[in-house]
């Protein structure tokens, strides 16, 4: 208890530089000032990664133009939140287009029990009387629990989604509704609140009026989920750099199963004999993007090549599907590192000023799999200077030196750290950095040096005579 | 004259990028492995010396001497500094260690993998100078060539093929020319180089023991045949002083390098090369007649403290059990020991004799060439070919005890074939030459010195033995030694009669040409032969199998797929018990603890294995379980045929079990003397864990047939259920099953329960397995 309560002064702490990081200078309208006239939400637990739409009709009512509004997340819920996105829409149902709002953590000095926020920055301030339409997508991990926490190998693996039939917001809500999508219509139970209504594969919750803000009411809902629960627990990206044109990649993947735990006997005579019925929740697949001309490909562990994997490329994609060594069942483990080259040309540009950039995409390239833990390593040519990273959401950056074939003074690496990484944050970076053509000729200048100096001192040996007794 | 030394500077220049091209032939046959398969470590062995380099390189050296390895052998486990042969993992060790500092950032796994093509190309070389001492520069290039490519290094040397022999026959090699070479120079810095070198070799391998008998064997019958010098003198007495000093100071040879008989011939010879060389001094300074006294009062006395000296040594042998020699040697000397005494030495597949095929896979055409070598070895008789033709005679009698001794032969019979085939051509082109009309007409002018380089050093071989009595003063120097040359030719000059006389002796020109045609087809053959052996014999890496099939490749990777398995998804501590075949991989692979491994130096803890594999459920629980296993892992080849596997093993067990326990009875387990495991199988086999663990379940994969296509036969008992153990993890094709022990129930068990399992399991083990189910009794 002690420890959740630290865990929550240091969270708490975090939040508030973040606040005073972000510029919030102007004055912030108080809540009463707004309401949401309608509010519609949309949660997609198919996978095990949990996505929310969340539309919201946002209307002025106070007195002086608005130009933020708040949203409102439980605690544990905003520790799952991967990734959150808003857009403001406009036109409309078939004219949509949507332009990308900006988005901050924020924390309120008087929050109810503990509440998280983020505020979304409108383009132009809400003036009074006006409503405005604001679409939010946000990514939940680790949000499905799997219950029965251990299955043997023939059971399907159920599990809870726990959340709240109201939309947990800071405002009045005057209409609301929820939609659950689950996989499948083998839905063991949930919370009913009325009015509550499931038809197939959709849960449906509401519509609801006239909610005061912080209105909460939880529900659990119970199914079945046998999508591949993909766990990447760690997983360290190495993009290398040589201007004689290739980039190399070689991404370190410690992948698990995340769903329930396998317990018991695991036959290889009912896996193979009953691919329906035995085994639902594993998977033994796994699907990686990777950019077209993509060229050297492998794939291998610690003990060596893993001969289960098909490439397919084309001139869009490619696809590179693997299979680890074994079938994952809840709980089971497994590392592997991919690599591969790319053509320099599609991904190395040089700026306006002269400086060169890298323009990769960030996250991890499997799809459907959440990254508990992502360290992308650019490592930049030798000689390179002044390296910068852009990135379009917070991450941790630091440099690193590490030393290749025949490097002398090592080559910056630029390295770039996140948690819980969504298929969402496959978006991409730049790194900026200044770097000579001379120092290309580096290496082969010094090994013909050294060959050179080889062959003058074998030169010099053969002319000597350096015997002590003259004959 | 200046053109001769341009002749010699380009034949120089020729001869160092032949090399080269032998290195590189030498280096890129081995690589088919990693065409083929991929670049890995491969079998058995090589995994644990790969294990312990990635200790090495992690933990440096002190750490690496002081090793407990307590991941195997449990409970026991093994002191890895003391017992292991260091030179390979130290000689890895160092290249990674090289590379790294030269930022170069290769894995220790792609330094072990191409240690091995590294050091053959080193050891093609070192056969070169070894036969360039011998017979000259076109037998030296002839041989290196030929070792480059010969089947049977091939077999221990492809790339991934990390073992002990990889670099232990370039030692071997090298440490043998540096002694030819002390021979015939009698300089005492080549003597140094020579204890080195062989230092090097007994850090890298135990087949050192047979450079510490064959040299002694060469200076004792050096002085047998009157041949005594003191070139020999240096050549042999600084390489046992320093040699056996050195030797001592690797730990798993220690003061074995003067306690056992392995090495007490080297130890007599030294004495009696020492009476020796008194006795050429004394007579030296003394008169015939008085000399004639001397010998008569040195010969009674010395015989006397001979027999006293002997009887010690008898005394002391005789009191050790194996009469001094490790299980090994003696079965090299009595081929029929091992499988009478030790079935786990026995039980190895290369520790077998040969069979005729086998000389012809691994050696090929070289076994028709080598006898002619021996004959040109006699043409003349010199130190360096007295010492070779011995190499060859007893390398040949311990291929033929055991096959892995194969490679020893090896190399002697890539000399001797190198120096037949350059003889031959030799001979051949002369006669060619002489009967060529073109080349006739000046060949009168040419003869003094342009005779191809190998008759050139027969002379100088023949010079050389002329000049034996000489004491050679000088210290040859590079200058000197292009001077000796010249000398040489000069000598040679006036012997052009001598010369001329051995031309004459031309075969007639159609003979020669057809006969060197056959020569160059032979090598030719002989070459394929090899490219063959490399690409489809010898590069499997073993633990990953590939079957042709018609859609194409098939791969079969189990071993790993299991061994993944059990490094991810088993606790770091959980102990595995197997066969002693898969120790070392698992360790490696898997990094779990096992109860035994390819050591093999604990017999009765493998027979303890062995005997639970060929006990029934409850007593086989009962041991693994007072071993603190937790995970039994069994290799099944039945459902895919791979013959290999347990079942075909399991006779070993039941042997090594009940040799230590005798309620293992082999005939329990043979209906008749045969052994099988259909519905005529016996019980015992029925009911044993191998067979349970084998078959659980494996008649549900085709339709209640359950049908073996290893033993092809349909198996003897088809359902059962497993009360004790149970199925945690089956690999793809079923080559690899992994099962864990239930834990204990919880109640007592009554009375007549316990007295009925007494009855049926072991007596001590089922003890300590009773004590610890049942603490209250």
């Amino acid at each position: 208890m002690e420890v959740g309560v630290a865990k929550h002064g240091i969270y708490l702490i975090l939040l508030i530089s973040l606040v005073t990081l972000s510029n919030l200078s102007t004055v912030r309208s108080s809540s009463s000032d707004l309401q949401i006239v309608d509010a519609e939400r949309r949660i997609d637990v198919t996978s095990h990664i949990v996505r929310v739409y969340l539309t919201l009709k946002v209307e002025n009512t106070g007195k002086s133009s608005a130009s933020e509004v708040l949203l409102a997340f439980s605690p544990e819920q905003a520790k799952n939140i991967a990734n959150l996105q808003a857009a403001f829409v406009t036109g409309k149902k078939k004219k949509k287009s949507y332009l990308p709002l900006k988005v901050n953590p924020t924390d309120l000095p008087d929050s109810p029990n503990g509440t998280k926020y983020f505020t979304v920055y409108l383009l132009n301030p809400l003036s009074t009387g006006e409503s405005v339409t604001i679409e939010v997508l946000y990514t939940l991990t680790h949000s499905l629990q799997p219950f029965p926490v251990e299955i043997s190998q023939s059971e399907p693996q159920l599990v809870y989604y726990h959340d709240s039939a109201l939309i947990l917001s800071h405002y009045y809500i005057k209409k609301q509704k929820t939609m659950i999508r689950t996989p499948s219509n083998k839905v063991e139970s949930f919370t009913r609140v009325e009015p509550a209504d499931r038809k197939g594969t959709e849960l449906k919750y509401g519509p609801y009026e006239d909610r005061s803000p912080y209105s909460y009411s939880p529900v659990i809902i119970h199914f079945e989920n046998n999508n591949p629960f993909a766990v990447v627990e760690e997983l360290v990206r190495e993009v290398e750099i040589s201007h004689w044109g290739n980039l190399q990649i070689t991404e370190h993947y410690k992948l698990a199963h995340g769903g329930a735990r396998h317990k018991g006997v695991f036959s290889r005579v009912e896996y193979q004999g009953r691919p329906s019925g035995s085994g639902a929740s594993s998977f033994k697949h796994l699907l990686a993007k990777l950019p077209p001309r993509v060229h050297s490909v492998y794939y291998r562990d610690g003990i060596g090549n893993i001969s289960s994997s098909h490439l397919r490329s084309d001139l869009r994609k490619s696809e590179l599907e693997i299979e680890p060594r074994y079938p994952l069942f809840g709980g089971w483990k497994a590392t592997f590192t991919i690599g591969y080259g790319l053509p320099l040309q599609d991904f190395l540009f040089e700026s306006d000023d002269g400086r060169r950039y890298l323009n990769f995409s960030f996250g991890c390239p499997i799809a459907e799999t959440v990254v508990d833990d992502l360290t992308v390593k650019v490592v930049l040519p030798e000689g390179s200077k002044n390296p910068s990273a852009l990135v379009s959401f917070p991450v941790e950056q630091n440099l690193e030196t590490s030393y290749s074939y025949l490097d002398v003074v090592g080559r910056t690496v630029v390295v770039l750290k996140k948690k819980n990484v969504v298929p969402e944050h496959n978006i991409p970076f730049q790194v900026y950095y200044n770097f000579h053509p001379m120092f290309m000729l580096a290496e082969p200048l010094m090994l013909t040096t050294v060959f050179f100096l080889l062959f003058l001192t074998s030169l010099a040996y053969l002319h000597m005579d350096i015997s002590i007794r003259k004959s | 004259m200046e053109d001769s030394s341009l002749r010699y500077a380009f034949g120089n220049v020729l001869c160092f990028f032949i090399l080269l091209l032998i290195g590189l032939l030498a280096f890129s046959i081995r690589l088919f492995s990693v065409i083929k398969y991929e670049s890995v470590i491969h079998e058995f062995d090589p995994y644990f010396n790969y294990r312990v380099t990635q200790f090495l390189t992690k933990n440096g050296i002190y750490d690496f001497w002081n090793w407990f390895d307590d991941r195997t052998w449990y409970p026991l486990g093994r002191v890895i500094g003391g017992t292991v042969y260091p030179g390979l993992t130290l000689t890895a060790g160092t290249l990674w260690w090289i590379l790294n500092s030269l930022n170069i950032p290769l894995s220790v796994e792609t330094v072990c993998v191409f240690t091995a093509p590294i050091f053959s190309a080193f050891a093609a070389w070192a056969t070169y100078y070894l036969t360039k001492e011998v017979k000259g520069t076109g037998a030296g290039l002839a041989a290196a060539a030929l070792l480059a490519m010969v089947p049977s290094y091939i077999s221990r040397s492809v790339a991934g093929s990390y073992d002990n022999e990889a670099v232990a026959i370039f030692a071997l090699i090298f440490t043998f020319y540096l002694y030819v070479k002390t021979l015939n120079t009698g300089s005492l810095f080549y003597a140094t180089l020579n204890a080195i070198a062989y230092f090097y070799m007994v850090c890298s391998w135990g087949g050192y023991t047979f450079i510490i008998n064959l040299i002694p064997m060469h200076a004792l019958l050096c002085i047998v045949t009157g041949r005594y010098s003191s070139q020999l003198y240096i050549a042999y007495c600084p390489l046992v002083v320093l040699g056996t000093l050195l030797a001592a100071l690797v730990p798993v040879v220690g003061f074995n390098a003067v306690l056992t008989s392995e090495h007490f011939a080297s130890f007599l010879v030294f004495i009696i090369i020492h009476v020796v060389a008194l006795a050429y001094y004394i007579k030296g300074i003394l008169s015939p007649k008085m000399f004639k006294v001397a010998v008569t009062l040195v010969v009674s006395v010395g015989l006397v403290v001979c027999c006293a000296v002997v009887a010690v040594l008898v005394a002391l042998v005789a009191s050790s059990p194996t009469k001094g020699w490790s299980g090994r040697s003696l079965s090299l000397l009595d081929p029929t020991y091992a499988s009478k005494y030790i079935p786990i030495i026995a039980s190895v597949s290369e520790h077998q004799p040969p069979t005729w095929p086998s000389y012809f896979m691994d050696i090929n055409v070289l076994a028709f060439l080598v006898p002619a070598g021996i004959v040109a070895c006699f043409l003349p008789l010199s130190d360096a070919s007295s010492f070779v033709i011995l190499y060859i005679v007893t390398s040949v009698y311990f291929s033929g005890v055991m096959v892995r001794l194969m490679l020893v032969l090896a190399p002697a019979a890539c000399i001797m074939s190198g120096i037949a085939l350059s003889e031959a051509f030799t001979v051949f082109t002369r006669s060619i030459k002489f009967q060529f009309p073109g080349i006739s007409q000046s060949h009168q002018i040419d003869a003094g010195d342009t005779s191809s380089e190998p008759s050139g050093d027969v002379i100088q071989n023949v010079v050389k033995t002329d000049k034996i009595d000489e004491p050679v003063k000088e210290w040859p120097s590079r200058r000197n030694k292009k001077k000796e040359k010249e000398n040489v030719e000069k000598t040679s000059k006036p012997s052009i009669k001598s010369k001329i006389e051995k031309r004459l002796m031309v075969l007639p020109l159609e003979t020669s040409i057809i006969s060197l045609c056959l020569l160059v087809l032979l090598g030719a053959f002989y070459v394929i032969h090899c490219v063959w052996a490399a690409a489809e014999a010898y590069s499997a890496p073993s633990i990953v199998l590939t079957s042709h099939t018609p859609g194409g490749l098939h791969v079969f990777d189990d071993f790993r797929e299991a061994y993944a398995w059990l490094s991810h998804n088993t606790d770091v501590d959980d102990k595995v018990a197997s066969w002693w075949d898969y120790g070392y991989q698992t360790t490696a692979m898997a990094n779990r603890t096992v109860i035994v491994d390819n050591n093999t130096w604990n017999n009765t803890h493998i027979a303890t294995v062995g005997t639970a594999m060929s006990s029934p459920e409850k007593a086989a629980w009962e041991i693994f379980n007072s071993l603190d296993v937790k995970y039994v892992l069994v290799v099944f080849g039945g459902l895919v045929g791979y013959p290999s596997d347990d079942i075909n093993k399991f006779l070993w067990m039941v042997r090594i079990g009940g040799g230590v326990f005798p309620h293992i009875k082999e005939p329990d387990y043979l209906r008749d003397g045969q052994y099988r495991i259909d519905s005529e199988a016996t019980p015992t086999m029925l009911n044993c864990l191998m067979y349970k663990l084998s078959y659980y379940r494996f008649v549900e994969t085709d339709g209640g047939k359950g049908f073996d296509r290893v033993r092809r036969t349909e198996i003897g008992k088809k359902y059962f259920k497993l009360t004790h153990f149970e199925e945690v993890f089956t690999t793809h094709h079923w080559m690899v099953r992994i099962y864990k022990l239930k834990s204990p129930r919880n109640r007592i068990r009554s009375k007549t329960k316990k007295s009925k399992s007494k009855s049926s399991s072991s007596t001590n083990l089922k003890r300590s397995g009773t004590r610890k189910k049942n603490p209250w009794h």
